[in-house]
């Protein structure tokens, strides 16, 4: 398949199950939400070394926040339910409860239940005070700025980590370019997060290593600096390679960011210098969800 | 089908215990079968039928006509439907309800909302002691629910409340919030003496200042976000309350003769 002279690789994919969260973050103004958002989602861009995989969704309107107040949403996700917990805690209460204004509350119902405020409120020294309101529980700890406000839980609900395309070019200069490009359409597609350094990895690994310690190593047949001494999958012309990868709620919120991605990416045509779309699989080692990239394209949602 | 309505006959010498006669009592039930029902009238019993001319076949919407305040416990451990007082409503109006709407058009006794679970209560008049209280022998007053009253309320408002809501747009009587757990009680008039008296928590929303005892600490003003959630609340409700949007208020913290945590918040 070739897309305006962009070859699309007949591959996959590879997905894992997760499981996924959404918190809205509230403050004063969307300054201060993004301070608060980028915090809670700083150090989350892989569960290999961060425990979770967590990002912006989107920028919410006074309107469509619980509060009335300038809002982000953002997504978390992790490999099991205890370790999502545990580190929505830690940083609800390094990141939310610390920044001037923010407060927190649910962004995805489900009746699996996750602390939000439960048990930070504990810092209230027994001044904390709690509100019944519609039927959900909010916690009023005060600080030092006057009130932090947080619902008591959130929900959390099953998702998917781990789509991913691989971006091909002549130049790093163009893949950076044409990666970024995606990355732009790709965060109009609600309920997924891009999780690495804006959006993008350029450290794509394989599962497996030479040395006994590691569990996952560097993708050496992606390596262009590689492509003499390894089993490359690269051709000669290609000189950078950029991975995105996309944790979704659900399957086709993936597949259809995978969609719009590489569709803005193939727009650019031939003369961006990119020359192939490729995938990460692991022979279905890592995960039971593959995306194929012709059928995604072939799709006709978007 | 139109609504079950119990007109009285004559308004009875002794207090009635109205508590089978709610939506899910009654529900399956014949015309015959209704009127057959026996119910507390002072230290005797009468049969529905006796007392009021009964018309109607909707059980989930039930109407008492010619209401007075010696009809007790309308709407006693009512679980869904709705019920509407066409006069007033003796004490215990609403006693226990789990769910459903009761509507009163007139003035009410003592007791109303006693131990609510949740649903809602429309008072359009006065209301009397003890609104959204515990029983004799309860340690926890209301559980749950909204309480709208329109007129005033008598003395000891939310007494022991655990939890819910009470909305009064006219004045409420002494002690009000006393010994309160819990729950959020509006008044939009003036209270009268030993406001929040032992209040433990929960909070005590007013338009207008009152005297307040000395173990009620002045905590200042200030902007407090979780008012923009409550205002909310309260705009699919039928009152004035429904129009409040202010989250300025001066916050008062007591009773301090209770170590207690419950807040005062006067609007601004």
């Amino acid at each position: 398949m070739i897309i305006n002279g962009i070859q699309i690789d007949d591959t996959f994919a590879e997905a894992f199950n997760m499981r996924g969260t959404r918190v809205i973050i509230t403050a004063q103004n969307h300054k201060w939400a993004y301070n608060a958002a980028n915090a809670m989602t700083g150090f989350a861009t892989s569960v290999i070394g961060c425990g979770v995989e967590a990002g912006i969704e989107r920028e919410m309107s006074a309107e469509e926040t619980p509060d009335g107040r300038p809002g982000i949403s953002i997504l978390m996700f992790a490999m099991g339910s205890k370790v999502l917990m545990q580190q929505l805690e830690t940083r609800m209460g390094q990141c939310i409860l610390t920044c001037p204004t923010a407060a927190a509350f649910a962004g995805i119902d489900s009746e699996d239940k996750i602390s939000l405020g439960k048990h930070l409120r504990y810092f209230g020294d027994g001044f904390q005070t709690s509100k019944l309101i519609d039927g959900k529980r909010y916690w009023r700890i005060p600080v030092m700025d006057g009130e932090f406000l947080t619902e008591e839980t959130t929900g959390m609900v099953r998702a998917i980590g781990g789509g991913n395309f691989l971006i091909l070019a002549t130049s790093q200069p163009e893949a950076l370019a044409a990666a970024e490009t995606a990355i732009e359409a790709m965060k109009q597609i609600r309920n997924v997060i891009m999780p690495f350094p804006g959006g993008v990895v350029r450290s794509g690994s394989k599962v497996g290593s030479q040395y006994k310690t590691m569990f996952a190593s560097t993708n050496d047949a992606f390596c262009p600096t590689l492509k003499g001494v390894t089993h490359s999958e690269l051709s000669p012309e290609i000189e950078s390679v950029m991975e995105i990868v996309i944790d979704g709620l659900t399957f086709e919120d993936i597949a259809r960011s995978m969609k719009v991605g590489i569709e803005a990416i193939c727009q650019l045509g031939e003369a961006s210098g990119v020359k192939r779309i490729s995938a990460g699989n692991y022979g279905g080692k890592l995960g039971p969800h593959l995306f194929k990239l012709r059928d995604i394209l072939n799709s006709s949602q978007s | 089908m139109s609504a079950l309505t119990f007109k009285l006959k004559q308004t009875p010498q002794f207090s009635v215990n109205c508590s089978p006669l709610t939506p899910n009592t009654l529900a399956g039930k014949s015309a015959q079968d209704i009127a057959k029902i026996n119910l507390e009238y002072g230290n005797s019993s009468v049969t529905a039928g006796e007392l009021f001319h009964i018309s109607g076949n909707d059980c989930e919407h039930i109407i008492f006509q010619n209401a007075t305040d010696k009809l007790d416990y309308i709407g006693a451990n009512m679980t869904s439907g709705q019920i509407t007082v066409e006069g007033d409503a003796g004490a215990y109006l609403g006693y226990h309800l789990k769910n459903g709407k009761i509507d009163c058009k007139g003035n009410t006794a003592a007791f109303v909302a006693c131990s609510m679970r949740s649903g809602l209560i429309t008072i359009h008049g006065n209301t009397g002691d003890f609104l959204g209280a515990g029983t004799d022998g309860s340690r926890k007053g209301m559980l749950g629910g909204t309480v709208i009253v329109k007129g005033n309320a008598g003395d000891r408002v939310g007494d022991q409340m655990r939890r819910g809501l009470i909305l009064i747009e006219g004045n409420a009587g002494d002690y009000c919030a006393s010994r309160m757990i819990a729950g959020t009680i509006g008044v939009l008039g003036n209270l009268g003496t030993y406001t929040a008296f032992n209040m433990h928590r929960g909070t005590l929303l007013l338009k207008k200042q009152p005297h307040l005892h000395a173990t009620i600490q002045d905590c200042g003003t200030h902007t407090l976000p979780f008012l923009n959630l409550l205002f909310k609340s309260f705009s699919r409700l039928d009152t004035p309350f429904s129009q409040l949007n202010a989250q300025r208020v001066r916050r008062f913290v007591g009773d301090a003769a209770y170590k207690g945590n419950g807040e005062i918040l006067v609007m601004t």
